[in-house]
């Protein structure tokens, strides 16, 4: 019953990361300077999706609440205001998608308030993953480090990595969905991005070699979790081979791919504990009788339903979505 | 180490988000019902009118249920952020009640509310209704899930504590309990009620405004009719409420009432204002014996006193009191309002009481206030429990967190809140306020079941293209 929760957890998590990642780099690609047919452009490729991903976010949470009420309790808790950051950064957005186009003269206001809001949300994203690779300050199964106990230089650097990252997911999306001018300046931007991520992960492990991080002992100790990396890079090899070859198919997928390797790779770091390195999966969970309720209806039933609810929106909006139905 | 100061601005923090999310929920429930029957009723009589006031409404539920989808977001970290110990306790219980909130409603929503949006041509009559119940039932469970939620909150039941968690021992009674059953009906009843209300009014304005005559008949006829039957209804779930209030949280009671000390019989304090420093009440106006007929239906019963109570275990009593006798005014107004709205609608000498009209038209806030108001005394008169009896609200905020950080993310709320919601109560308004113009099938391109609020758009959009031909 735990191992199943842990996976469902697990795919929310990683479902959230490439659907909410694609549409908050559109968001945060948004900020560049550009003409208002290209936001429109850049808006209506997301249009059908945002908020749909988004519910992954609440899934997410609800799931952690229901089945590990200890880590859900210590990590909200602890990551007390970049969560809220987040939060509201994801409000503004959301309403300003909707709001733009119902207003004329401020309308900057809305373009400002939804790329801010991606990029907000995203860097506090990865501050607070960044935050929990460099380890918290838990004694006891008491969270001790106050309620800036997350502000370091490490989860700074690994809130502008994330942001490089969803900008670049949300670049391959733009050349998977449109044509014309959209996709050739997201063409242009895929190589800047992807170099900016490279240097990230390059800077990131060194920053770990340098302190010493405990991650590093698990590499040491498992070293089959460097099948990881080794897709991933072949995923970076297929990327580039296809933005040279000007694909507009595989450059998302690939771009996929490495989010997800890098996911399963830091989750199976941290196995089998789940926040890093003081509360175990075990120690986390909730009562078998709270796991079985919760088994019994909504794992059991209402979470493939919601699987095949997501492929079959995507399945309708598949291929280049017409420039007509853009804003 | 424990910051009082952060208690209180994290109460308050609270209280804001959660009273400017429950705004929109008890709108959309009550709409979506509505909406079921309007869809009912022109699949029956075949009468356009109904299917004008369908596409119409749709649009207005869209822009609400955008908003409380919105603002419900924040509602499931909030109690990780702010109250982490609460969260560690009750979790086992509550996060599997709200995670199936999510799922329930996710899935009724999210599936039927896209054919509500694209499908009228696409399936057949019946299966459009069917759609438009699901969506009504997708929000009711909503509820529901909530109100079991709230109500485990008020009283605990069907688990035992380990290690200071609560584990759950016997799903069936934590999920209809008599006490989670009446308060669910309750909300319900509430929720139809603003529903009724935001209707009716929309009727009297339109009638007020000569426009939209047929359309402002029918939802006259609806809302008022709708709400003489429920308001009496309603009061006596009220009572029923009260009931549970008065069994299993007497402190609460007495607050409610304003009791003080201990009394046989006890009468029932109509108005007064109650003072907490001096343990009396001021400007009282009290009827004897009442008080025990509505405790405990007897004319001689002994009800308990606030002062019975250790001091540490006293809710406040100025507002529980005064909230409570809000709601129960708003209530009587509305039905006043209700019973002779029928009555002249019945006589057919409502049009031409402009009066009542405008009664009626400006009457659209009080359910509202009455629901707000209402959980305003269930909230606050449960203090200083978070969880009753078992829990004190002290010991269940996040440890750790300061004054400083909690008044921080208070105004950001604040501001930000403020700031989206008076946007969209705008474009709420400009709806209602340009009507339903009656055109069919008016499905805009763009919008999609994901993207509730983009429903609204049909105006600006062809508003844009003009403005863009023009240029």
């Amino acid at each position: 019953m735990v191992t199943f929760w842990v996976a469902l957890l697990a795919i929310s998590i990683l479902i959230y990361l490439l659907l909410d990642g694609f549409d908050l780099g559109v968001g945060i690609l948004f900020l560049l300077p550009n003409s208002e047919a290209r936001r429109r452009a850049m808006l209506g490729a997301i249009a059908p999706f945002w908020d749909g991903n988004e519910t992954w976010l609440v899934v997410t949470g609800v799931i952690l609440w229901g089945a590990f009420p200890v880590v859900y309790a210590t990590v909200l808790s602890a990551f007390y205001i970049p969560v809220i950051l987040m939060l509201l950064g994801l409000i503004l957005r959301g309403v300003s998608f909707e709001f733009r186009n119902k207003a004329q003269q401020l309308r900057w206001i809305w373009d400002l308030s939804f790329g801010g809001g991606s990029l907000v949300a995203s860097f506090m994203q990865g501050v607070m993953v960044g935050a929990l690779v460099e380890g918290l300050p838990i004694v006891n199964g008491e969270y001790t480090g106050g309620i800036l106990g997350w502000l370091s230089p490490f989860p700074m650097l690994c809130g502008v990595g994330l942001c490089l990252g969803y900008a670049l997911l949300g670049a391959c999306w733009l050349v998977r969905k449109r044509e014309g001018v959209v996709r050739d300046v997201a063409r242009r931007q895929i190589p800047v991005l992807a170099v900016g991520v490279l240097l990230f992960l390059v800077g990131v492990f060194g920053h770990a070699l340098l302190l010493h991080l405990p991650i590093l002992h698990r590499w040491i100790d498992r070293p089959w979790l460097f099948v990881f990396p080794a897709i991933g890079a072949a995923a970076a090899c297929v990327l580039a081979s296809s933005i040279l070859r000007h694909d507009d198919y595989w450059p998302f997928h690939m771009v996929s791919l490495i989010f997800a390797t890098a996911f399963g790779t830091l989750a199976l770091s941290f196995w089998p504990y789940m926040v890093p390195f003081s509360i175990t999966i075990d120690q986390a969970a909730a009562p078998h009788s709270s796991l079985a309720f919760m088994f019994w209806g909504e794992g059991l039933f209402v979470f493939p339903l919601m699987l095949i609810y997501v492929a079959t929106g995507f399945r309708v909006f598949k291929g280049k979505l017409a420039q007509a139905s853009g804003y | 180490m424990m910051d009082a100061t952060a208690l209180l601005l994290s109460r308050i923090q609270f209280g804001f988000v959660i009273s400017f999310h429950i705004i929109f929920p008890a709108f959309t429930i009550g709409l979506a019902a509505w909406l079921t029957v309007l869809e009912a009723l022109h699949l029956r009589t075949g009468k356009k009118v109904y299917q004008t006031l369908f596409e119409f409404w749709l649009k207005i539920f869209g822009v609400a249920f955008g908003m409380g989808v919105v603002s419900g977001v924040v509602m499931g970290f909030q109690f990780g952020t702010n109250w982490s110990e609460l969260s560690k306790m009750s979790g086992p219980i509550q996060g599997p009640l709200l995670s199936y909130e999510t799922f329930t409603a996710f899935m009724l929503e999210a599936s039927f509310f896209g054919i509500l949006v694209f499908g009228r041509s696409r399936v057949s009559p019946r299966f459009y209704l069917f759609s438009a119940a699901m969506v009504a039932l997708g929000t009711t469970l909503s509820a529901f899930w909530i109100m079991v939620n709230n109500s485990w909150m008020q009283v605990p039941v069907g688990y035992v504590e380990q290690n200071g968690v609560a584990v759950p021992v016997d799903w069936l009674t934590i999920l209809f309990n008599e006490v989670a059953m009446v308060r669910f009906v309750h909300m319900l009843l509430a929720a139809y009620l603003v529903g009724a209300f935001c209707v009716a009014a929309t009727g009297a304005w339109y009638m007020l405004r000569n426009t939209y005559l047929a359309e402002a008949r029918v939802m006259l006829r609806m809302g008022l009719f709708l709400a003489s039957v429920l308001i009496p209804v309603q009061l006596v779930f009220g009572h029923l409420v009260g009931d549970y209030v008065h069994d299993h949280q007497p402190a609460k009671f007495a607050a409610i009432e304003a009791r003080w000390h201990d009394e046989q019989p006890a009468s029932e304090v109509i108005i007064a204002i109650p003072d907490e420093a001096t343990q009396t009440n001021l400007y009282e106006l009290k009827i004897p014996i009442l008080g025990s007929i509505i405790a405990s239906n007897s004319l001689t019963s002994r009800e308990i006193g606030l002062t019975s109570f250790p001091p540490q275990d006293r809710p406040p009593v100025l507002i529980p009191f005064m909230t409570f006798r809000i709601m129960v005014g708003c209530g009587l107004l509305m039905l006043a309002l209700a019973w002779l709205g029928s009555w002249l609608i019945r006589r057919q000498r409502l049009e031409q009481n402009r009066w009542l009209l405008g009664c009626i038209f400006l009457s659209f806030p009080l359910p509202f206030i009455a629901t707000l108001t209402g959980w305003y005394t269930a909230e606050i008169g449960r203090q200083p429990w978070a969880v009753y009896g078992v829990l004190r609200t002290a010991k269940a905020m996040t440890p750790f967190l300061t004054a400083q950080a909690a008044l921080t993310t208070l105004i950001l709320f604040g501001l930000v809140y403020v700031f989206i919601f008076s946007f969209g109560i705008y474009y709420i308004h400009r709806l209602l306020r340009t009507g339903p113009t009656g055109s069919l099938a008016a499905v805009p391109s763009r919008a999609t079941p994901n993207r509730p609020m983009s429903l609204a758009d049909e105006e600006s959009v062809s508003r844009h293209a003009y403005l863009e031909a023009g240029e």
